[in-house]
């Protein structure tokens, strides 16, 4: 500070001198360098993922055709002779991923329009902490919830007799999974549409109120259109992250691959086959350690692509409206 | 100045009567339209009491299941596949304080120093910023498991090969829970005014006293805030560290760098809730429950401390 004050100190007459600094402060060049590399350091962990990624799965497409890979629909590696066909598993996500939205979808626009256009700021300030509370429970708590309470106590009561195959009797079920899921992405879906809801001008809720609509009417056909990017945007980063999963379809989903929509079955999720294929004393060299980097790539792409998608839509939404 | 500005009388008197008007309206509605509108009310309500009852039935659940087990034990003991009535969670307990503070080692000064560079130094109009900021937020989004293979084919082996140590662990944690650090330092960055900023600069401070004596000190609530639920994310993630060497049964206590293994929290509870005895079965949820505890302890801080230092300027 006290080198900085001499500027005003010169004596007058003299032409004036620019602003600069008086001495050349390599101290403050070296604190923006060293800012710097923490922030290029999230770059080089996207690099360090891609390349990880990257080395054993070309390994593993010299031992596996890449088209037996992305199109076949077994995935036996353990049988004699082994079948690498990933849809097998990539069935086994998409089953969850879509029964879980089903489930949240409805529950998580629900809970946000009643957010953002009916509660009172009250009922407001108690709600959206329980919600912030549901989005910090473990996901290993909600996979043992799945596991020994959804199916056994909600799922089995109520399932319709044989229906699909029946529910009685399934240690596992893609089913519980997608409940426990859904339970997960609640309060993503809730937060960012409600943020979205609330961006609305309040200027198109009294118009349409002006024309006499219900409440309803204006929740449905006024806030919900123009805050749709958002709402999108956040379905979207829900299904990322119940594709990206692990903890609940580990411990409720089962890990036989079946290629089947079908909740009821048992499956084997991606995410479920990396955690359970990648712990302890695998070898590296061997053609299972590779399929669980190759799979992480299958894995790692489907989550990119609609993390770029949401945050574009979210993005696109606060531009409109600030 | 909009319509819902009511501190002025006339306005509040135009609202008063928009208002009369429109109840006014509303009570000619068509049947259909009322019924309508109440059958929506009530579908919202449903939605919101399932969301409730889902989050009740769990901790519910949790109480049940885990009471019978709750006891000191719990954080003295060692596992025990022999003896149930007797195994606890000692071990994974230490593991997981250490592997925290490992976490937050790391964490706080590279999260802070990321934020401040792309709110204090960086040239937003350079194509390598802005590949930095939309870097973070895909990172933010990209699977826990995944990092987990970074972990394994970086950081235990591979560039790092720290071997299966509670270091690359923590790193692996650290790395994965960096971005929604960096996203909360920013963002308590940029609610410090620059007339704040200007003012320190003209007294003649350089741009970093500037940061380190007004920009710092006002932001710290809010990146305290983003820290504690950055680490509360990393407290309860099993995933990743199922794939660094988070071995599942260590009797003793683990160390940062010893090559005997180590565990942690969830990883153990993930262990007893796989099996079926109802010994084990009662464990895991104890287990839940204490990690539960301490979130939601860590959590309510956290939201304490932003409500409670949170700066309007």
């Amino acid at each position: 500070m006290s080198q900085g004050a001499t500027t005003t100190q010169e004596p007058a007459g003299e032409p004036p001198r620019r602003l600069q600094a008086s001495s050349k402060r390599y101290g403050e060049k070296a604190i923006q360098w060293a800012l710097a590399a923490c922030g290029v350091l999230s770059v080089l962990t996207t690099t360090a993922i891609v390349l990880s990624l990257v080395g054993p799965t070309i390994g593993f497409f010299e031992i596996v055709p890449v088209d037996e890979f992305l199109f076949g629909t077994d995935w036996t590696p353990q049988f004699e002779p082994p079948s690498f066909g990933v849809l097998g598993i990539v069935a086994g996500t998409l089953n969850v991923a879509l029964w879980a939205m089903l489930f949240a979808i409805p529950i998580g626009l629900g809970t946000a329009i009643y957010l953002s256009e009916y509660a009172s700021p009250r009922v407001r300030k108690t709600l959206k902490p329980a919600l912030e509370v549901l989005a910090g429970i473990p996901t290993v708590a909600i996979g043992f919830f799945a596991v020994s309470f959804i199916l056994p106590e909600i799922i089995v009561p109520l399932w319709p007799g044989d229906f699909l195959g029946g529910a009685v009797g399934k240690p596992f079920m893609a089913l519980a999974a997608a409940l426990g899921i859904g339970l997960m992405v609640v309060p993503i879906i809730a937060s960012i549409s409600e943020d979205a809801m609330s961006a609305v001008p309040r200027g198109l809720h009294e118009g349409a109120y002006a024309l006499g609509a219900t409440k309803a009417k204006v929740a449905v056909r006024v806030i919900f259109p123009a805050a749709l990017s958002g709402i999108v945007a956040s379905i979207v980063l829900a299904i990322s992250r119940a594709v990206g999963e692990t903890m609940i379809v580990v411990l409720a989903a089962g890990s036989t691959p079946r290629f089947t929509l079908n909740p009821v079955e048992s499956i084997q999720a991606m995410t479920s086959y990396i955690a359970t294929t990648a712990t302890g004393d695998i070898s590296t060299g061997s053609v299972d350690y590779k399929s669980v980097f190759a799979v992480g790539t299958v894995l790692f792409v489907m989550t990119l692509v609609m993390n770029v998608i949401s945050i574009r839509l979210v993005r696109r939404y606060r531009e409109v409206y600030e | 100045m909009g319509i819902g500005d009511a501190s002025a009388p006339r306005n509040r008197l135009a609202v008063a009567g928009a208002r009369a008007t429109t109840q006014a309206m509303l009570r000619q509605q068509p049947r259909g339209d009322v019924i309508r509108n109440t059958v929506f009310a009530g579908l919202l309500l449903l939605a919101v009491a399932i969301a409730l009852a889902g989050l009740l039935a769990l901790l519910i659940q949790a109480f049940a299941k885990g009471s019978s087990a709750l006891s000191t034990d719990l954080f003295t003991n060692p596992p025990s596949t022999a003896f149930p009535e007797k195994a606890g969670y000692r071990p994974a307990i230490i593991g997981s304080l250490q592997l925290i503070a490992g976490v937050i080692l790391f964490v706080v000064p590279v999260g802070i120093g990321a934020a401040l560079y792309l709110e204090e130094y960086a040239d937003k109009s350079r194509w390598w910023n802005t590949l930095i900021e939309v870097n973070i937020q895909n990172l933010a989004a990209v699977p826990s498991i995944i990092y987990g293979i970074l972990g394994l084919a970086f950081i235990v082996r591979g560039p790092l090969d720290l071997g299966f140590i509670l270091a690359a662990g923590s790193l692996t944690l650290a790395l994965l829970v960096l971005p929604m650090v960096i996203i909360a330092a920013r963002e308590a960055i940029r609610a410090v005014p620059d007339s704040i900023r200007q003012g320190s600069l003209a007294l003649g401070a350089t741009k970093w006293q500037t940061i380190r004596t007004q920009v710092l000190p006002a932001s710290i609530p809010g990146i305290a805030t983003g820290v504690i639920l950055a680490v509360s994310r990393a407290l309860g993630e099993t995933a990743p560290l199922l794939l660094v060497g988070a071995t599942v049964f260590v009797t003793f206590d683990p160390t940062p760098f010893g090559t005997d293994g180590y565990s942690a929290m969830p990883v153990q509870i993930f262990n007893y809730a796989l099996r079926p005895q109802e010994e084990f079965q009662a464990l895991a949820a104890a287990g839940i429950i204490v990690m539960l505890v301490v979130l939601l302890a860590m959590n309510s801080f956290a939201i304490w401390l932003r409500n409670r230092y949170e700066q309007r300027w």
